[in-house]
């Protein structure tokens, strides 16, 4: 690990600790709005959504995505990480943020949901967390290009390694799309807070949230998919199918996944159809990296299986070692993005998303994909280096494989039944529903049969962390601690440029930025803008009323 | 581990970029249905999101213009179609209780007093977001009579799960046209 064992293994439980609390929210609000109690406790219903969501949107993932990424640093390139002061910098800043932005809304002061609709203001300190989370974060981003800079020039014409290649796409990718939540903090939330203003530009908010809120999907996918590529393929037996596939991937999902972020606001008034209806091609365009990392990563394995002796065309299939937790999380994580990601081609679909949009639908497509599909692989992800990081063995593979099936059938429990709620058109975040009503009681055993997810995600949860825990108290142990990647079958010897770098891809960001929110937000110079006055939300500020 | 079973070299290069190529194709063929497909359904069935791009001051919204209150609920057009006015407002829908006329030309004109909202009548198509300083224009023809649900779908405060209204789709004889074009349902 070249020494950045503590930084990483500090991300990872930065990521982890809060874990447990964080879901049983999550199981506190399915059970509240289900008939089984009835809680009718609005106040404390979205104070706990907005902390489940924030923890799960902006910590949890970024904190994987940092240490992830400090590990296929050091261990790919096989150098101490370059500016390891900054990076402790950068991880007290987000620790710090993380803090501030949770404790008030714990508090329930700021209720806003993670998504902050303006004109809906929160607390102070939860903007204050959030921005610091995102500095953070950059100086992350930083870190990571210093190093790969460093290394380039150390090693003229070298292939980067993929997993530095690919975790680098990652932390661009973030810089880049966590600009759009940015600017509309320092636009309208911050002049408010500072008194410069009293309101607020709710349709400009919406269309600015709107690059960051798919971007950050992807931000959220990538060290999935960097386990994908590096890790699942070593598990099997094998090697990775194709290493200029992996680049090409990582850099369509760098180039296409900013552009394409008014898919969330289709309903919209504040955008016209052309620009929606771009947004919309560009999303085509974003099912193409996974329609490619789905191939390479099944021949990757069914390579591992017919080395491993499995015949005929399904045969490879039962030859993986299915024992190994990186291969079970990576098949059940394959499985919940096909389910996901056919949700997701519905979503996306200009007109089709008027039936879906804003109901219990979109709640179970975006928890399938990314607590289903990505969370297990970041599980997979902890398993795989946890030895490394500690020298020891695993407390116990058998309680990880137990752990990866219950997260899996829990999540199923919990999101086809809100698929169907959704079609039956329950809209989402809600703190309760008059299941009384005939028009709504057909959905109440739906809800009752959802709700029995939670628990069984509730216990996936502990037998991690235990397991965690258990492996760090173990007595010292012998383990090598380099982590060490999937080879290619055929390992690249030169790389052309574009494929090594991202000079020209940036600039190529930059265009399709101005081209797809440029259009959008100029649009918005043409006719006369109305701000409306902002309105605090908190708990507090309805008692006081 | 790897490095035992397989060595490089033992899978040419050239039969991966075959293989390669030949998904590269399903992937843009796959691409170009799903495209053709929204495609097609916008250009052939108008099944587009409403985007109108209209603003409007919400402040003023209750003292003058268009979403005065005596001007909301549906009002029957000397064409014969409906406009629908609706101002949504924590928590509440005015009017909430809508009556639309079937089989007819439905125009629905929202406007948020506050914060943001959003409206769905469910069991249709009409779904859209209610953003203060704009409006929102859904066209619809309801072909069913009978009464629908309508909530407001996006969070709006500590009272969300309180907003809800209702639509009724009658029989077109209980939707006179007034020549006066005041009258409202």
């Amino acid at each position: 690990m070249y020494r950045s064992e503590r930084l990483v293994l500090c991300h990872f439980w930065a990521a982890f600790a809060a874990f447990v609390p964080a879901i049983c929210l999550g199981v506190f609000q399915m059970v509240a709005r289900s008939p089984w109690l009835e809680v009718r406790d609005p106040k404390m219903y979205y104070s706990s959504v907005t902390a489940h969501g924030s923890f799960f949107g902006y910590m949890f993932p970024t904190f994987v995505a940092m240490g992830f990424g400090y590990a296929a640093c050091a261990n790919a390139l096989a150098q101490r990480i370059v500016g390891q002061g900054f990076a402790w910098l950068g991880f007290a800043m987000a620790v710090v943020g993380s803090l501030a932005a949770l404790i008030p809304e714990l508090l329930g002061k700021s209720a806003t949901l993670y998504t902050f609709y303006l004109p809906l203001m929160g607390n102070t300190w939860y903007y204050v967390g959030l921005i610091l989370v995102v500095l953070g974060s950059w100086v992350w981003v930083a870190v990571m290009l210093a190093n790969l800079t460093v290394w380039k020039v150390r090693h003229r014409n070298a292939p980067v390694p993929l997993a530095m290649f690919a975790s680098c796409a990652g932390a661009l990718l973030w810089f880049w799309t966590s600009l759009g939540v940015t600017i509309e903090l320092l636009s309208s939330v911050v002049p408010y807070l500072l008194g410069w203003t009293a309101t607020v530009n709710a349709g400009l908010g919406r269309i600015l949230f709107s690059w960051t809120l798919h971007g950050i999907v992807y931000f959220w996918l990538i060290p999935s998919y960097v386990a994908f590529y590096t890790l699942v393929p070593k598990e099997a037996d094998s090697r990775l199918y194709s290493d200029t596939m992996g680049r090409i991937a990582f850099i369509l999902f760098l180039v296409f996944s900013m552009p394409v972020g008014m898919h969330h606001i289709f309903g919209d008034p504040e955008v016209a159809g052309g620009p929606k209806f771009m947004h919309a091609l560009f999303t085509a365009l974003v099912a193409v990296p996974t329609f490619l990392t789905v191939f390479s990563i099944c021949a990757s394995l069914e390579t591992g299986g017919r080395l491993r002796g499995g015949k005929g065309l399904f045969g490879w299939i039962g030859a993986l070692p299915w024992d190994r937790p990186m291969i079970l999380a990576c098949g059940l994580s394959l499985i919940m993005l096909g389910l996901g990601g056919a949700g997701g081609l519905i979503n996306m679909s200009y007109g089709l998303d008027a039936t879906i949009h804003n109901t219990q639908w979109v709640t179970a497509h975006f928890h399938l994909i990314y607590g289903g599909a990505i969370v297990i692989m970041y599980f997979a992800i902890a398993y795989e280096i946890w030895p490394h990081l500690t020298g020891k063995q695993l407390f116990s593979v058998r309680m990880a494989r137990w752990q990866l099936w219950f997260w899996f059938v829990g999540l199923m429990v919990t999101t086809i039944p809100w698929h169907i709620v959704g079609l039956m058109g329950q809209p989402r975040r809600m703190a309760f529903y008059d299941y009384h009503d005939p028009a709504i009681a057909p959905q109440a055993p739906f809800v009752v049969i959802s709700s029995i997810g939670g628990f069984i995600i509730l216990l996936s949860s502990i037998l991690l962390v235990i397991n965690l825990l258990a492996t760090q108290l173990q007595p010292k142990g012998e383990l090598e601690h380099r982590l060490r990647f999937a080879l290619a079958v055929n390992p690249p010897i030169r790389v052309p440029r574009v494929l090594n770098g991202f000079a020209f891809w940036n600039v190529l960001i930059l265009i399709l930025l101005v081209v797809n929110y440029g259009l959008p937000l100029s649009q918005l110079l043409f006719f006369k803008q109305h701000t409306t006055p902002a309105f605090p939300i908190g708990v507090t500020q309805y008692q006081e009323k | 581990m790897s490095e035992d079973l397989l060595r490089t070299g033992d899978l040419p290069e050239e039969e991966i970029s075959r293989a390669e190529n030949r998904w590269v194709l399903v992937v843009c063929a796959i691409t170009v249905l799903i495209v053709v497909t929204f495609t097609v359904s916008i250009a052939f069935f108008r099944d587009a999101p409403p985007s109108s791009l209209e603003s409007i001051s919400s402040d003023e919204i209750h003292r003058s213009g268009e979403f005065v209150e005596s001007n909301l609920g549906t009002a029957m057009q000397l064409d014969g179609s409906a406009v629908v006015r609706l101002v949504l407002q924590q928590f509440s829908f005015s009017p909430s209780v809508i009556k639309v006329p079937v089989n007819t030309p439905v125009t629905i004109r929202a406007v948020s007093a506050d914060v943001v909202h959003g409206f769905l009548v469910i069991g249709t198509n009409v779904n859209a977001m209610v953003v203060p300083g704009y409006i929102t224009t859904v066209r619809v023809q309801f072909s069913h009579p009978g009464e629908y649900t309508v909530p407001c779908h996006e969070f709006c405060g500590i009272g969300h799960q309180d907003m809800w209204a209702k639509l009724i789709v009658g029989s077109k004889a209980d939707f006179p046209v007034d020549p006066t074009g005041k009258q409202r349902f």
